[in-house]
Order: structure tokens, then C-alpha cells, then sequence
């Protein structure tokens, strides 16, 4: 009896489960027929943005007026609708145009230095910086005790801060 | 005619300025006296003959005589006057003969007056001038010359600067033109400014070979040179904000910086020239970091060089451009020599330049402005890093990669955003002296540990308006890490630096019986050189806050619209109402879209003018129409590049959070130099006799 409950259990999870994936499967492909809708300017610009053509030095691809770089927004737009995804799409330009299409380089091989060197540098800036620490410091020589801006002034003018302010200012006059 | 009399006197100044460096060093190494005034005087007969020259050529430029290829290639008949004046420095030749000019006025500014009191620097700083004025009069002379005319021969037209045989002179019937990004107000008056920068940077430097020359070990060449030096600072950094506000205003891609290879040149001056100006007031007050000003002033010197060349030679878009300017080895060998030749005086001066002071903790100010200028030298790693490694990789690999944004940005935001951070601790550490003391008489702490208490103790106020700006952002639900970060260092930095100014006034006010505001003005007035540096902070602060607004908050969509249409962005809803076109009295056909803006309940705000033009030569420009509040801009262009008809036109919207914020802080940044770099009656710095920095703590240490 029980495994008779069990059988039916297993069916009833089997053909549960199968709708569910039918459901799935019909609603991916709806979403999959909004798809072929033309991708909006935005979707094209998202890509272009990451990418320089070879001509326009320095112009990023969605803010390029020349007629060549519109042809490639129109390729991206091709692309697009045809399913490739953002990945594929920057990989075709890549292998069509060499790494230079990219706002910056691939991390691999000798581009690693590009990102490298500047790490590089700024650690021995700090270790520069700290080796002067080091060669510059000393303690407190004793004369602090004898400081100028302790000298002579009213005891009325009450706190440090004031007296500072008021020692700068004769000093300017 | 006229092109050879230009030539001509090119010709005699580029004479006189090598005569003038000969007779320096003659007039030196034999001990003639009359010999160095000779050379002073040839330095400055540089600068009437130089105006002489670029007033030819600016008379060519307006009278139009296509004959001469310069004004063939930066002017047309069309062109209103002030922008064929301005087309001097809208091409390479006109703009080097330019930079002569400036660089001439400057250094005969400088060896005009106080001769007798500076006579132990100015002959060596008539002599690093005329070298500069040289090498840049040598471009234009043998390379880059603005007065070469066209010549008609039997093998066709071309342009020689002598007359080849039987030719005769060949004048086109128009120009072609300036570039018409380059028609803008902002572009005629950016590169002045940028060039002022460069140029004056020369003094400083000039100065700073001269003390390495004759061995004065201590900080007089720095006073001396304090208000070139900040006026060079002035004028690079009003440099740098028009060309971002000019990309703003005109390249029409929303934003105000693109990390260019030319805009990172002009920058990059800048930041050691920022780290100079900083570390100088180390020296001045404690005599330490020496070596360290000598080698930023050179580095400066360098870099401008660089800057120019980097603008001028070709040299970014390719290595094989390099190879194919004429100009651009000239530039290297020269940038490499001066560098070599600064380097080994340095180097000779090396151990009398030690420093006099000691540091007495990473708290102190000594130490914070040398983590200061350890941020800066970051940053212009980076940037140098950026520019020349896409030129290494082609060398070596044979390939090319661009080196863009994301680079930059990723490596330098956090160094900017440190430095925010100190540029609101470290005017604490001016007080944590005194702090200390007390500090230190109440226990026994460590020096360290009382400095760090000590800096603590003066934070806390300060610190709560910061912390309240992040609670305000939190609860707005800004969730951006950086953002905040950013914002909160801004906020406490800003809130630091008010506090300063209000302590210091009602300690004043109360002492001296006056009123706040007057009490506020006077300190302002008796130290310009630190409530101008404070306010030259809040500046900076301000443009922090409109950098991180634009690019952390940027948005923008894009879409063809049908008249009626609209399309909504940030709350905003634009819609387009109509398109004219039509010629413009200058050649230009303009068309222009009108569209209304409309806030998020639906209420009119404006309506806006997104333009394009298109000019006779073909090129075209987009000019967004741009609703500004403090709390946004909204940025619409009408895009040229995909087509527009009556019926259809597409749009790019941009919101643009805060970037105003960028401009007014630019105006605080320059009211402050101009506070700071106003000139004071002025004690005369000691005379000749090498004087030793005293060292001990003043003021404000």
C-alpha cells in the first residue's frame, strides 16, 4: 500500500516535474521571441562604449561620428540580434582587429607589464618613502622645552590655539 | 615679402639667443662682467623681436594671404577676425613661435628688475632661458617654420621657405580653414593658459639650475621664484578646467576628461608642479626635502618640454608617426639632454644638499607632506605609464592596444581619494606640534602615540559633519562604496578646513575685539599663503564632489524619436517638438532640434536647443542643449552620426549628477591662487651671503 502511495508519488513528481519544465521551457521562449525584437541604441551603445576603432584614435565607439564607426555599431546591432552575447561580440572585433579595439589590454602575456609597472613603482615609492622616514627621523630635540611659540606672551590669551594664531599674525606685521 | 621680413627676424632672434648663452658662459668662466650683461641684454631684445615676428604673422593671418602655408592651413576668408588672431596658436609652427614668445616675455620679466639683488642667479637664469628660447626658435627655424610660402615649380606647388629657381609664388584662393572644434571661445583662450603654465614652470626651474650652478645650498631660489611658481600652477590649472570645460561644452560625448594621451600631457606637469608647490614650504620652514624640490622642478621642466612635444610631434597616434615628424627627435634629444645635464649638476651638488631638519614622527607635517607628494608622484606614474606603454608594446610586440579610461581610473581614483583625505589631515598637523606638547606634559605616552592622540583630538569636531553627510547619503540609498568613501573624505576634508577658518577668526575676533568677517579677512590678508592654500582646498573639494557626481552617477540612453516623442531618463522626460535647418551667416549649416523638458510630475521646466552643425569644409559638430542646475545637468544631443530627417531624429540624453560642482570649485580653485599668489609687501629675502635655513618651529609648522 505504501508503495503503491510511493509509485503514485513518483509519477505525480515525474509529471510535475515535466510541466514545470514544459512551463520553463515556454516561458524562456517567450522571452526568447521578445528577443528578436531590434536591440535598442542603449544595448548597442553598452558595447560599442568598451571598444575603439582603429581610426579614431581615442574615441570611444558609441560617441564616434565617423561613417566607419557607425557601420560597426550597425555590425553590433547585427550581432546582437542574431543572440551573440557581449562577450562574443568584443572577442569578434578582438580577432578581427587585434587587441587594440579593447579600452584596455587583455591580461595576458607581455600586457601584464602594463598593469604591473605602475604597482611596481608606487611600492618602491612607499618603500622609498619609508627608508626616508626612517634616515630623517629623530627624536624630539630638547630645546622643544624653550619653544618660540611658548614665548612671551599675555597669559590672558588663554589657549594655545589663540596664541598661535596671534604669534603668526605679529610675525607677518 | 612680408612671410621673409617674418623669417628674417625669426632668423636674428634665434642669433641672438645662442650669442646670448655663449656670453653667459664666457662672461662667467672668464670673468668678464660686460660679457654677462651683453648676454642679459640679448635675452631681452628676444622679446621685442619675437613680438615683432608674431605680429607679422598675425597681420598675414588677418589679411588673409593664403601664400604663406600657415595661413593657408588655419584660416579661411570666413573666418571672423579675433579667430584668425587666435589661429596663431591653432597650428604647429604658429603655436611653437608662440611659445617663444611667452617664454621670452617671461624671462625678460624676470631679469628686468632686481638685477643687482639677484646677481649671483639671473646670469645663469638668463642662460637656462635663452637655451629654452633657442631650442623652440630652433624648431620653427629649421623645421617648423610659420612663414614659408607657396612656390609654383614645374614639378607642382609646394611650400619652401627660400625661393627655389624658377618658381613663382602660388597664393590659393581660400584657406582651408580652422578646425572648427577649435572655433570655440574656450579653445581660443586654453591654450594660452596652458602655454602661460608651461612657460612660466621655466623660472622656477631656471632659478633652481642657477642655485645648482653656484652651489647656494639653501631655500633662496625658492623664494624668490614662490609667485612663478604659483602663477605657472595658475595658469596650467585654468588651462586644464577650459579644455574640460571646452570637451564639455563642444566634443559632445557628456563628459569633461577622456584620459586623452594630450590631455594626461598637460596634466601631468601639473601634478609634479602641485607636489613642488607643496614640498616646497618643507624647505622654507624646516630646510629638509632639498634634493627632493630639486628633482620635482626638474622633473617639471621635463615634463612641460614632454607636454609640448607630446601635443606637437604625432607622436601618440603612433610610434611611426614619431619616426616621421621632423620634429619629434629634435624634441627627444633635447628633452633627453637638459634632463641628463640637470641630473648631473644635482648630482655634483648631491651632499651639500642635505637636509638641515630632522622628522620627528609620521604625524608630523614633514612627514604627511612627503606621503603628499608620494600620492602625486602615483599619479603621475600612472598617467606616464599610461601614455608611453601603449608605444613600448608596438615596439615590441608589433601590435597596438589602447590604454583607455577604465586603466586610469581604476589606479588613480583611490590615490585621488587619499589625497582628498590628507589635504584635510595634513593642515592639522600644523597644530599637532603644540598639541603634542600639552600632550606630552600631561603623560608619557610615546611620540607616535601622542601624535596620532594629538590629531585625534583636533579631528573629532570636524568629524561630525562628515559623519552626518554619510548617514544623509545612507539614508538617500546611495549604495556606491566608492561613492561614499569618496563623498564622507570630501565631507570631513571640507568640514576640517571651515573649521580652521572659523577657529583661527573668532580667536582673532575675540582678542583683537573684532568682528568675525573682519576678523576672517584680516588673517586671510596677513597669510595669504595659507588661508589662499585653504581655500584653493575647499576648491578642489568642490570639484571632487561634481568628479564623483559625473562618474559614479552618470547616466544616458539613446533612441530615434518620432516628433511628439519622448523618452524618459533619471525622472527627466525630453520631447522632441521640431527640427529646423538652415545656413548660418558664417557657412555653417546649422540644424536644430527643439525639445521640452519635463520633470518627473509631469511640470514643464525648459525647452532646449541640441544642435549640429556642419561646416563648409564638411566637418560637422554637436552642440548638446544642456539644462544646468547645481543639482544636475541634463545633457541632450542630437546625433548627426545616425541620420536625422524631419519626421525622425535621434537623441542621446545624458544625466549628468553634480558636474557643476566641478566648475564653481574651479572658480574657488582660482580665487584662492589668486589670494595665495597675491603679491604682499614683501620682505626682501636676505641678501647674496649663503644663509642657512633656521630651524625652528614657527607658526604654522
Amino acid at each position: 500500500m505504501r508503495n503503491m502511495w510511493n509509485d503514485g508519488f513518483v509519477k505525480k513528481a515525474f509529471l510535475a516535474l515535466f510541466l514545470g519544465l514544459l512551463l520553463a521551457l515556454m516561458g524562456v521562449g517567450g522571452v526568447l521571441a521578445q528577443d528578436t525584437q531590434p536591440p535598442t541604441d542603449d544595448e548597442v551603445n553598452a558595447i560599442a562604449r568598451q571598444l575603439f576603432c582603429p581610426v579614431c584614435e581615442n574615441t570611444p565607439l558609441d560617441v564616434c561620428p565617423t561613417e566607419a564607426c557607425k557601420q560597426w555599431r550597425e555590425l553590433i546591432r547585427l550581432k546582437l540580434s542574431e543572440g551573440w552575447t557581449e562577450e562574443q561580440i568584443k572577442q569578434y572585433f578582438v580577432d578581427q582587429y587585434g587587441a587594440r579595439v579593447l579600452s584596455e589590454p587583455p591580461r595576458q602575456g607581455w600586457y601584464w607589464l602594463i598593469y604591473l609597472v605602475p604597482v611596481a613603482l608606487l611600492l618602491v615609492g612607499v618603500y622609498i618613502l619609508f627608508r626616508a622616514y626612517q634616515s630623517m627621523r629623530a627624536p624630539l630635540p630638547a630645546q622643544e622645552a624653550s619653544d618660540p611659540v611658548a614665548s612671551p606672551l599675555p597669559a590672558s590669551l588663554g589657549d594655545d590655539y589663540l596664541r598661535r594664531v596671534e604669534e603668526e599674525l605679529k610675525k607677518r606685521t | 615679402m612680408l612671410a621673409d621680413f617674418g623669417f628674417g627676424i625669426l632668423l636674428v632672434t634665434f642669433l641672438a639667443s645662442l650669442y646670448s648663452i655663449v656670453a653667459s658662459l664666457y662672461g662667467h668662466l672668464a670673468h668678464r662682467p660686460k660679457w654677462v650683461e651683453s648676454a642679459r641684454l640679448s635675452m631681452q631684445l628676444t622679446f621685442p623681436l619675437l613680438t615683432l615676428a608674431s605680429l607679422t604673422l598675425i597681420y598675414l593671418l588677418v589679411s588673409g594671404d593664403f601664400n604663406v602655408k600657415f595661413v593657408y592651413e588655419v584660416t579661411s576668408r570666413d573666418m571672423p577676425t579675433y579667430l584668425k588672431v587666435t589661429a596663431l596658436w591653432g597650428g604647429q609652427s604658429g603655436s611653437l613661435l608662440f611659445w617663444s614668445w611667452l617664454m621670452s616675455a617671461f624671462a625678460t620679466a624676470v631679469t628686468l628688475r632686481k638685477w643687482e639683488r639677484d646677481r649671483e642667479f639671473l646670469p645663469w637664469v638668463t642662460m637656462v632661458a635663452s637655451i629654452t628660447i633657442a631650442f623652440f626658435l630652433g624648431l620653427n627655424v629649421f623645421f617648423e617654420n610659420p612663414f614659408q610660402r607657396f612656390w609654383q615649380t614645374f614639378q607642382g606647388v609646394d611650400a619652401y621657405t627660400f625661393r627655389p629657381a624658377n618658381a613663382i609664388p602660388f597664393a590659393p584662393e581660400d584657406g582651408r580653414g580652422l578646425n572648427p572644434l577649435l572655433r570655440h571661445p574656450g579653445m581660443v583662450i586654453h591654450p594660452p593658459m596652458l602655454y602661460l603654465g608651461f612657460v612660466a614652470y621655466v623660472i622656477p626651474f631656471a632659478f633652481a639650475i642657477a642655485a645648482l650652478i653656484t652651489g647656494r645650498a639653501d631655500d633662496r631660489w625658492i623664494r624668490l621664484t614662490r609667485r612663478w611658481s604659483l602663477t605657472a600652477w595658475l595658469f596650467l590649472s585654468l588651462g586644464l578646467v577650459l579644455g574640460g570645460r571646452w570637451a564639455y561644452d563642444v566634443l559632445g560625448w557628456g563628459g569633461y576628461w577622456a584620459w586623452d594621451p594630450v590631455e594626461i600631457a598637460a596634466f601631468m606637469p601639473w601634478l609634479t608642479g602641485t607636489a613642488f608647490l607643496h614640498s616646497v614650504m618643507i624647505q622654507e620652514k624646516r630646510g629638509m626635502l632639498k634634493r627632493w624640490n630639486m628633482i620635482l622642478i626638474i622633473l617639471t621642466y621635463s615634463l612641460v618640454v614632454f607636454g609640448t612635444f607630446l601635443t606637437r610631434s604625432g607622436v601618440l597616434s603612433s610610434v611611426h608617426a614619431f619616426a616621421q615628424s621632423e620634429i619629434g627627435p629634435a624634441f627627444f634629444i633635447f628633452i633627453g639632454v637638459t634632463l641628463v645635464a640637470s641630473v648631473a649638476l644635482l648630482i655634483y651638488r648631491w651632499d651639500s644638499l642635505h637636509a638641515e631638519g630632522q622628522m620627528h614622527s609620521m604625524f608630523s607635517r614633514e612627514a604627511l607632506f612627503l606621503l603628499n607628494n608620494l600620492l602625486f608622484m602615483g599619479i603621475l606614474v600612472i598617467c606616464f605609464w599610461g601614455v608611453i606603454s601603449p608605444l613600448i608594446t608596438e615596439l615590441v610586440t608589433g601590435s597596438k592596444v589602447t590604454v583607455g579610461p577604465p586603466y586610469y581610473e581604476r589606479a588613480a581614483g583611490p590615490l585621488f581619494a587619499l589625497l582628498v583625505l590628507l589635504m584635510g589631515i595634513a593642515p592639522l598637523s600644523a597644530w599637532g606640534h603644540i598639541t603634542l606638547k600639552n600632550l606630552a606634559a600631561q603623560n608619557g605616552l610615546e611620540l607616535e602615540k601622542r601624535y596620532a592622540l594629538a590629531i585625534a583630538k583636533l579631528l573629532w569636531k570636524p568629524a561630525i559633519p562628515a559623519v552626518l553627510v554619510l548617514i544623509g547619503l545612507l539614508a538617500a540609498g546611495i549604495t556606491n562604496i566608492y561613492a561614499l568613501i569618496g563623498l564622507t573624505f570630501a565631507a570631513l576634508t571640507a568640514s576640517i578646513t571651515l573649521y580652521e577658518f572659523w577657529r583661527a577668526a573668532r580667536a582673532r575676533g575675540r582678542a583683537q575685539k573684532e568682528h568675525f568677517f573682519l576678523a576672517l579677512w584680516n588673517l586671510a590678508g596677513r597669510n595669504r599663503r595659507r588661508y589662499g592654500g585653504y581655500i584653493i582646498h575647499l576648491g578642489v573639494i568642490l570639484m571632487a564632489v561634481g568628479i564623483i557626481g559625473i562618474e559614479m552617477f552618470q547616466s544616458e540612453t539613446q533612441r530615434s524619436l518620432a516628433v511628439g516623442e519622448s523618452i524618459q531618463l533619471a525622472g527627466y522626460t525630453v520631447r522632441y517638438d521640431s527640427l529646423a535647418q538652415f545656413p548660418a551667416n558664417d557657412g555653417r549649416w546649422v540644424t536644430r532640434a527643439v525639445v521640452s523638458v519635463f520633470d518627473k510630475n509631469g511640470q514643464f521646466l525648459t525647452e532646449l536647443y541640441p544642435r549640429y552643425d556642419v561646416y563648409s569644409d564638411g566637418q560637422p559638430m554637436t552642440i548638446p542643449g544642456v539644462r544646468s542646475t547645481l543639482a544636475d545637468d541634463l545633457y541632450v544631443l542630437l546625433i548627426n552620426w545616425e541620420g536625422v530627417t524631419s519626421q525622425i531624429a535621434p537623441f542621446k540624453v545624458y544625466h549628468n549628477p553634480l558636474v557643476n560642482w566641478l566648475w564653481l570649485g574651479a572658480f574657488v580653485f582660482i580665487f584662492g591662487t589668486l589670494i595665495a599668489a597675491w603679491p604682499e609687501a614683501e620682505r626682501e629675502p636676505l641678501p647674496a651671503q649663503a644663509r642657512k635655513t633656521k630651524t625652528v618651529y614657527q607658526p604654522g609648522d
